[in-house]
């Protein structure tokens, strides 16, 4: 499995060099990006619990406006709903998206602003239940300011779900795969790297091995050469010797000390 | 992307005529300039056939690129529920509201749905 689960590098020291750097930062990014996990998955906790809340407050705050556009029926007549329909020419309320950054991510929030210039029903209801319209039309703008908080923690909600997901998926992706693999690359490096140490310390001592021999045969053989050319030299010597040995037995009787 | 979220700057509605017109009335309402005359909201009832929400729905979330919040009434998102579930880009975002006839059901709601799923209970 070692085998398989490895780079294809080739096991020099360089690569092995290459290798340990890479885990090292591979380490290091596993603990960055955790911790950018954690810190996302705090925010997202708070967002879900704010949705949860938001929702159920919306549900209250729209029927409140469902009974006062109920009110503004009955007090108006029938075709309120076409005169609104039909005088609508440009938006008085409008979104603006800001961007807040979570550890690098851009979660949008929008917020509601006025455009006072632009036609805000004034005339409707001017024979009669207009009380009831601007009441209507004060509730409705509270609702629509709910209803645009919750649309930004729910994007934010959006976001921020695929972020972690992504996150998550890159922080095991290291975990799992990332550093497993470059810890085998490591291994299998470092054990063809002994493999050829001990390669090279074997032809290393037979190298020895056999310089040893080499000198010891030579030794020998210089030896032997010396003996012979000692013995040759005796030979000679002993011939000399004896005559010599003739000569001092010669002049032994001559000489007087 | 910072551009497109800059454009975005209205809200739109699919919903019931009492919805509409009481999202209206807190001045949500446009309908562009130019000769197309389009407007951002989208009435349905009892007659509206379910291609002609989808058609909305595509046009508010895909072919616009002002909207940046579209409200639907819940009753109306259970018409078209599987574009709604699977629904996944974060603008326009999308939201879910009661209808006057139709009480909000938390647990319908997609993205409630998700929150619930997370938090493991129900």
């Amino acid at each position: 499995m070692s085998a398989n689960n490895r780079e294809a590098v080739f096991p020099t020291r360089m690569t092995l060099g290459m290798m340990k750097g890479k885990l090292k930062g591979a380490t290091q990014g596993h603990n960055l990006l955790k911790r950018k996990s954690e810190a996302l998955t705090k925010r997202f906790r708070d967002i879900t619990r704010k949705i949860d809340e938001s929702k159920h407050k919306m549900g209250r705050v729209m029927q409140t406006a469902a009974f006062s556009l109920a009110e503004v029926t009955y007090a108006t007549g029938d075709n309120i709903n076409y005169q609104v329909q039909e005088s609508v020419r440009s938006a008085r309320l409008r979104v603006r998206a800001k961007e807040e950054n979570v550890s690098g991510v851009k979660l949008p929030s929008f917020s509601s602003y006025y455009v006072e210039e632009n036609s805000d029903f004034s005339l409707t209801g001017l024979g009669r239940g207009g009380q009831q319209v601007q009441k209507a039309k004060a509730v409705y703008s509270k609702a629509v300011e709910t209803l645009v908080e919750l649309a930004s923690l729910q994007t934010a909600f959006v976001i921020l779900d695929e972020v972690i997901k992504i996150t998550n998926r890159r922080v095991n992706a290291i975990e799992h795969v990332i550093i497993p693999r470059t810890e085998n690359t490591i291994k299998y490096i470092n054990s063809e790297l002994d493999e050829l140490d001990r390669e090279e310390f074997y032809r290393l001592k037979k190298v020895q091995d056999k310089k040893a021999r080499d000198t010891a045969a030579q030794d020998a053989e210089q030896k032997k050469q010396a003996l012979e050319a000692a013995a040759r030299e005796e030979k000679v010597g002993h011939a000399e010797a004896t005559e010599s040995a003739d000569l001092t037995a010669d002049k032994d009787d001559d000489v007087i000390f | 992307m910072a551009t497109t979220q800059k454009d975005r700057e209205f809200l739109a509605v699919i919903g019931d005529e009492d919805s509409v017109t009481g999202l209206l009335l807190a001045g949500i309402g446009n309908v562009s300039d130019d000769a197309e005359k389009k407007k951002n909201f989208f009435v349905v009832d009892a007659k509206t056939e379910n291609e002609a929400i989808e058609k909305a729905f595509d046009e508010f979330t895909n072919t616009r690129k002002d909207i940046a919040i579209l409200l639907i009434n819940q009753h109306i998102a259970d018409k078209i529920r599987f574009r709604v579930d699977t629904y996944t880009q974060a603008f326009p975002a999308l939201l879910e509201i009661p209808s006057k006839d139709h009480p909000y059901v938390p647990e319908k709601d997609s993205v409630l749905r998700r929150v619930r799923r997370l938090f493991g209970d129900n």
